[in-house]
């Protein structure tokens, strides 16, 4: 994965394919603390135990397509990388939680990528689950909530090219504002 | 410096884009249209699936073509990232492998617009080596 933004693309995979309703992404960056926190929060069927531990194995995967799952073990390795860590809070039909930390001026912290593209692909990809997106750089706040979006367009699919490329160029627009470096 | 686009906006855009949905004919019976499916798992994900289906979208949408473009898992065929599943209203499925922005340009210049069958199809009784195994 080259930037942060595949990582959230993937990891919500996880999360959509756990039946989850809403999936809340946040990133946190702080200059102070030098750090870059990323959670994807889900309130799919979550995991037992046995099952958070298999997680970070690339060689455990529940699909029956194919025999690995890398999706965790490749953004725990980055993390890693950058002299962070990866966290699996789960617990069964309750929901998962995934936090990667990164320290922010790290070399080897990926850069976050194409956040606007991504973020817009994963709510009109997904037309049936909510999306609650928090930027945070230090005191400044970038909130995108899909329920909001679906409200502001009374009936229009949020599927419509014309309605993805908009809200590609609203995601963008205000991540620049609050001085986000993509 | 320019105003940052808000849901306001997108709220004077509607009219817009409800009036062009109403222009085509089969926007409520998703049957007869054109459905595209991007294998986005890892495995698509890190093969750059997200750029090919940013493409469609934006491409299908230029050239007015009635098409649902939508996001799948991994079909097994990570070798072959990224993969498309393009299903033509009235015929059967079919996978293609290794599309990247300029093949899937082609897809749909030749296949959705031209009907014609292009190279690069992942046949439906392809089998892993995996599986061959266990049979």
């Amino acid at each position: 994965m080259r930037d942060i933004s595949m990582h959230i693309l993937d990891i919500i995979g996880n999360s959509v394919r756990a039946g989850a309703s809403l999936v809340e992404v946040s990133i946190e960056e702080k200059s102070a603390e030098d750090q870059l926190i990323l959670v994807v929060k889900d309130d799919g069927c979550g995991m037992d135990e046995e099952t958070v531990k298999n997680a970070l194995d690339p060689f455990f995967t529940s699909r029956k397509t194919r025999k690995v799952g890398l999706g965790i073990p490749l953004l725990q390795q980055n993390a890693e990388m950058s002299e962070g860590n990866l966290k699996i809070i789960s617990e069964l039909d309750k929901g998962t939680t995934i936090t990667a930390t990164f320290v922010r001026s790290h070399i080897d912290r990926p850069p976050l990528g194409d956040l606007s593209g991504t973020i817009s692909l994963m709510v009109s990809g997904n037309p049936t689950v909510e999306f609650l997106y928090i930027h945070q750089l230090n005191d400044e706040e970038f909130k995108f909530d899909s329920r909001e979006v679906k409200d502001a367009l009374d009936g229009v699919p949020i599927t419509e090219p014309g309605v993805i490329n908009f809200l590609k160029q609203m995601i963008g627009e205000n991540l620049t504002e609050i001085g986000v470096e993509l | 410096m320019a105003k940052v686009k808000t849901l306001d906006d997108l709220k004077k855009m509607r009219a817009d884009l409800q009036s062009k949905i109403t222009l085509r004919e089969n926007s409520d019976r998703p049957e007869k249209m054109v459905q595209i499916k991007v294998s986005m798992a890892t495995c698509g994900i890190a093969s750059g699936a997200k750029e090919t289906m940013n493409y469609l979208i934006e491409e299908l949408d230029n050239r007015a073509i009635d098409a649902v473009v939508t996001q799948t898992g991994c079909m097994g065929y990570c070798h072959s990232e990224p993969t498309i599943e393009v299903h033509l209203p009235g015929n059967d499925p079919v996978v293609y492998g290794n599309v990247d922005v300029k093949k899937a340009g082609e897809v749909i210049t030749k296949h959705i617009v031209g009907g014609e069958l292009l190279d690069g199809i992942i046949p439906t009784n392809y089998t892993t080596p995996d599986e061959d195994n266990q049979k």
